[in-house]
């Protein structure tokens, strides 16, 4: 074999592009003729539009127009659409007030879509803005979920009176009520999970652009999923029908979520590349992105938790609101419903569950899908329930998990999911003794000789990810499948495009993929070129997030192998003059079983397409093959982590001294790229828990509208982790893989409070836990510490 | 970015000429300036950059350290002699920024912008320096005046600063986690003739002594002689990374923490 395949530790073949600046991000594509876009955002969290007057813009020098949401309505270009429909527990649809790409008659936060100048440079466009004069009648915002749905309260939209998207429930609740009637403990908490920017490293952007003599649109833009991108803007919006509409998604600079989503800037690149018949290029700045990108999170939770006297978890009870901003962004009435509450179960065998959820609207950014997407959320509740649990009945967090945790598979849980397989005993036992879990007692005394507080936390995290079978996502209310495709191209010289509708922004499909190829086609990586991210190559596809590329697009790739093998084998015979059923294909080999004859791939696929040794009636000639890959069931990747903290009570400061990672991913294609997906996400659970943070004012300005206030971490922040692997084969797809692009990010942030919590001695702290709020938290009074 | 007319003036006397018209600005390193451009926040008319004038260096002798005002902060971090004279101010400069802005960014272009989270002024207070400009010289006591503010007048340009040589020194910043800018920053710096001690990041009027501190720490150098002495968080900033109080506390945490680190 190649040495490239399933695996191996190959380095990606796409940093030499990414690092040596030949990467063709949306910015680097520039169309003959193109004007630039600027958009004219509102000032006010909330407001009426009296009045727009653009005729001093117009004057401005380079303007080519100028375009309101008069202009869309005109055109009949539709609203921005959310694609998940969610039911209220009485079953009321719910309400999606209309979401105009440029905003007809009234703003909603601060960063809602005015008007776009289109100028001949960008300069020109901002010039030209600042003469725009909107009359706004200021109206009384409502920033916290709080201030939102209190009586009497301003409303965003008529439809949704009190300000209430819906009121959706899961699970039994009689069941959960029974099991705290017979509890011998019950343990409350209530929890706040912060509001998060995504910040991807490339700010979005698009181009649009119109050819008038076929009538097509092409948009470049910054996309995770173009073909839905494609869908949504030519089935729901109108630009175009979907042939008339192609969507280039080129290289992408992290996404993390945010770019999952249909947005007014992109919509109005393209529709408005035709109204001045050239092409228009609008590229976010970085306070654009504070702004406007789909912020994540914002929950606030009652938790209550019913044990017996043994410890054993009876029954949650789980009450949230989320906040989901100022409208309901493409998929976010899904994220803190079918995402999160069916997580709550974790790792435990827990007989009750009831959830009830408030989705929001305030004046602030739209809020969806961000890295976990719902399920750090639900982490976040049931890992910091578990661990206070744990210790207001006096028993080691590690052995109160280990008594609760789900050992036969498959596990019906009360909220959804049939857990397929796992090991959470392995994780556990694992990271235990790679944290030197039995000597944290020395670790906390010489701390405390330094004037220090050490504290341990941990998180035993599970996730639903390869998302999703379609027809399950169905009924609980998706507006679209969520299979994948594939199609494997082998050119006559047995080199291989793979067409894939996944899509790659930092993930490394150009290697992943290839490894799958080169397991089983026996070629090295350097022969596969992996496609994606257009829609007028790959046919159709449904796009990266929810940790799905592996278990969803790989699969379809391996359907689609399979496909080639078996048309391989029939050329093959042809050639060496056996029947296919008497062929084997091994390291790159077709041999006639029991003889020494044999042909490489390479030569059949040439056999292939010259055709001479085979007519048209007995085998097509070519080597061509395409599957669509429908999941059977989530997969859900699972771990352990451990994270040891030192605080420094004179200032607040909180260092993380020890991390380890115990993570089942089922089957690993390039665990170099898997401990990277785990360094990062575990970056950004650490931003969430110590740093990250969006602030709003009371008029519902962001305050935290730039890295000058708003903290992402930072190498300094991270402490070097101590990464490791357990293995349970997935049994859902025909790889055995799980998904771990989100598990950092999922298991990280109870973790690291779980820690500081444990350090203080109390549970009355918040993310982000910034050295102000610890050495707040520091002050109190620390019964537990007290107490021992 | 808003247009605007660009000087690079070869002489001092040029420099001032150009930078006392209404609307001009001068540029040092442009660590600031560029970026609040950029975002269309300021809009001079003249932009008068000072990196034509040979304004840099540094020299330690007689008891004083004299710096340039376009000395970078990465030549200040990375001097040698000044290691050895005054090795807190080296510290410092070597905490401003990212390696970017030590590099582009200049110690008079610091100081005469006087942002109330910057390092320098705090050295300077601490230090007692004498503040060169092109028509006079200052301590640096009468040369900040408030939020970004200095006693500079228009078209006055800071070309050098000299520091006498403390027996011992250190600067202890206390960082904002998003900006990584001084939160609270405290330089200490004992003479023969007693101690001064400044405090940057936390006054609601920039850059101040801590008298108190000041007088304790003159008796007695130890941090048990200020353990005692509490901070007013009266005229402190508060947002929503400190709020007034943490930062008083965090003056006493600094101050103590670099009185014991001086040398």
């Amino acid at each position: 074999m190649s040495g490239t395949g399933i695996g191996a530790r190959v380095q990606r073949k796409e940093d030499f592009r990414f690092i040596t600046g030949k990467g063709q991000y949306t910015d680097d594509v520039n169309c003959y003729g193109q004007a630039h876009a600027v958009f004219l955002r509102s000032p006010h969290a909330h407001a009426d539009i009296v009045s727009i007057k653009l005729d001093a813009a117009r004057d401005m020098a380079g303007v080519v127009d100028i375009f309101t949401g008069d202009d869309l309505a005109a055109d009949k270009i539709g609203g921005l659409i959310c694609g998940w429909m969610i039911h209220s527990k009485d079953g009321s649809p719910m309400k999606a007030g209309a979401h105009p790409a440029l905003a007809q008659g009234k703003v909603r936060y601060v960063g809602d879509h005015v008007a776009v100048v289109i100028a001949e440079t960008q300069a020109q466009a901002r010039d030209a803005m600042e003469k725009i004069e909107v009359d706004y009648k200021v109206l009384s915002p409502v920033v916290s979920m709080a201030d939102a749905v209190r009586a009497g309260a301003p409303v965003l939209h008529d439809v949704a009176p009190h300000n209430i998207v819906y009121n959706w429930s899961l699970g039994d609740e009689a069941a959960a009520d029974a099991a705290f009637a017979t509890a011998a403990h019950v343990t409350k908490l209530d929890i706040i999970n912060n509001r998060l920017v995504p910040n991807a490293m490339e700010p979005r952007a698009a181009v649009g652009d119109y050819n008038s003599g076929s009538g097509g649109f092409t948009l470049y833009t910054t996309s995770q999923n173009p073909h839905v991108a494609r869908l949504v803007l030519s089935a729901f919006i109108g630009i175009a029908p979907e042939h008339k509409l192609r969507v280039i998604a080129p290289d992408v600079g992290g996404g993390f979520g945010s770019k999952i989503f249909i947005y007014a800037e992109e919509t109005v690149c393209v529709w408005a590349a035709k109204k001045v018949g050239r092409p228009v290029k609008w590229v976010a700045d970085r306070t654009e992105a504070f702004l406007s990108d789909a912020h994540g999170r914002d929950h606030v939770t009652h938790a209550e938790m019913a044990l017996d006297a043994s410890g054993k978890i009876l029954g949650l009870r789980v009450k949230t609101r989320a906040n989901l901003g100022a409208y309901l962004s493409t998929f976010s009435s899904c994220v803190p419903t079918y995402l999160y509450a069916p997580l709550l179960s974790g790792q435990y065998d827990i007989p009750a569950i009831y959830a009830e959820v408030d989705g929001i609207y305030t004046n602030t950014a739209p809020v969806d899908a961000y890295r976990g997407a719902g399920r750090p959320e639900a982490t976040f509740v049931i890992e910091r329930m578990v661990e206070v649990a744990a210790r207001e009945m006096k028993q080691d967090p590690a052995e109160f998990r280990r008594r609760n945790f789900v050992r036969n598979f498959p596990h019906q849980t009360p909220v959804i999911m049939c857990y397929d397989a796992g090991d959470y005993d392995a994780s556990m036992t694992k990271a235990l003794e790679m944290a030197d879990y039995k000597n944290i007692g020395a670790r906390k005394a010489a701390s405390a000789k330094k004037g220090l507080l050490r504290g341990v936390g941990f998180s035993a995290y599970i996730e639903a990810c390869g998302i999703a079978p379609s027809a399950a996502v169905g009924s609980l209310g998706a507006g679209v499948g969520l299979w994948e495709s594939a199609e494997v191209r082998v050119n006559p010289v047995g080199t291989v495009e793979i067409l894939t509708g996944s899509h790659s922004h930092g993930q490394g499909h150009e290697t992943t993929f290839a490894q799958l190829v080169s397991e089983r086609l026996g070629i090295s990586i350097d022969n596969v070129a992996i496609i994606h991210g257009d829609t007028d190559k790959v046919q159709m596809g449904m796009g990266t997030y929810g940790s799905r590329s592996g278990a969803v697009g790989m699969s379809a790739l391996s359907k689609a192998l399979d496909k080639i093998e078996t048309k391989a084998k029939k050329v093959a015979g042809f050639v060496l003059e056996a029947s296919p059923d008497d062929i084997e294909f091994k390291d790159g080999k077709f041999s006639v079983r029991g003889t020494d004859k044999e042909i490489d791939f390479a030569s059949v696929a040439l056999q292939a397409y010259i055709a001479h040794k085979f007519n048209g009636q007995e085998l097509e000639p070519g080597l061509k093959e395409s599957a669509f890959w429908d999941p059977t069931n989530f997969t859900f990747p699972a771990g352990v982590h451990i994270c040891e903290v030192e605080i420094d009570p004179a200032t607040g400061v909180t260092r993380i001294d020890r991390w380890t990672a115990v993570d089942d991913f089922g089957n690993v294609i390039n665990p170099m790229i898997v401990e990277g997906q785990v360094h990062g996400g575990i970056a950004q659970g650490v931003g969430q828990a110590l740093l990250e943070g969006a602030v709003y004012d009371a008029n519902g300005q962001l305050v935290t509208a730039s890295y000058m206030d708003y903290a992402m971490p930072r190498a300094d922040d991270l402490p070097s982790y101590d990464v490791g692997m357990t293995q349970t084969a997935c049994p859902s797809n025909p790889l055995g893989i799980k998904g771990c692009g989100e598990a950092g990010a999922i298991a990280a942030p109870p973790a690291v409070m779980n820690a500081i919590t444990d350090a203080l001695g109390h549970e009355e702290i918040a993310m982000p836990a910034t050295p102000l709020a610890v050495w707040r938290a520091a002050q109190r009074l620390a019964p537990r510490a007290a107490a021992e | 970015m808003y247009p605007f007319t660009y000087h690079r003036p070869g002489s001092l006397a040029d420099a001032v000429k150009l930078a006392g018209s209404d609307e001009a600005k001068i540029m040092a390193g442009g660590m600031t300036l560029l970026p609040t451009m950029k975002q269309r926040l300021a809009a001079p008319s003249d932009i008068v950059d000072l990196n034509g004038l040979d304004l840099a260096g540094i020299k330690v002798e007689g008891g004083k350290v004299t710096i340039g005002a376009m000395t970078r902060h990465a030549d200040v971090a990375g001097n040698a002699d000044l290691h050895k004279a005054i090795p807190a101010l080296a510290e410092l400069a070597g905490m401003i920024g990212d390696p970017m802005v030590r590099h582009r960014g200049t110690i008079g272009g610091s100081v005469s912008n006087n942002d109330p989270a910057a390092d320098y002024p705090s050295a300077c207070l601490a230090l007692g320096a004498t503040i060169v400009t092109s028509k006079r010289e200052m301590a640096a006591e009468d040369f900040f005046t408030g939020l970004f503010e200095t006693a500079l007048e228009p078209g006055e340009i800071v070309t050098k600063f000299v520091f006498p040589v403390p027996e011992k020194a250190n600067y202890q910043k206390f960082r904002n986690p998003a900006s990584r800018y001084a939160i609270v920053g405290v330089f200490v710096a004992k003479f023969a003739a007693g101690v001064r001690v400044a405090v940057t990041g936390a006054g609601s009027s920039g850059v101040f002594r801590q008298f108190d501190f000041e007088e304790a720490l003159s008796k007695i150098f130890s941090t048990q002689a200020i353990e005692g002495i509490k901070q007013s968080a009266d005229g402190l900033n508060s947002d929503i990374h400190a709020d007034a109080a943490y930062r008083a506390h965090l003056i006493g945490v600094m101050a103590r923490r670099a009185v014991e680190a001086a040398r």
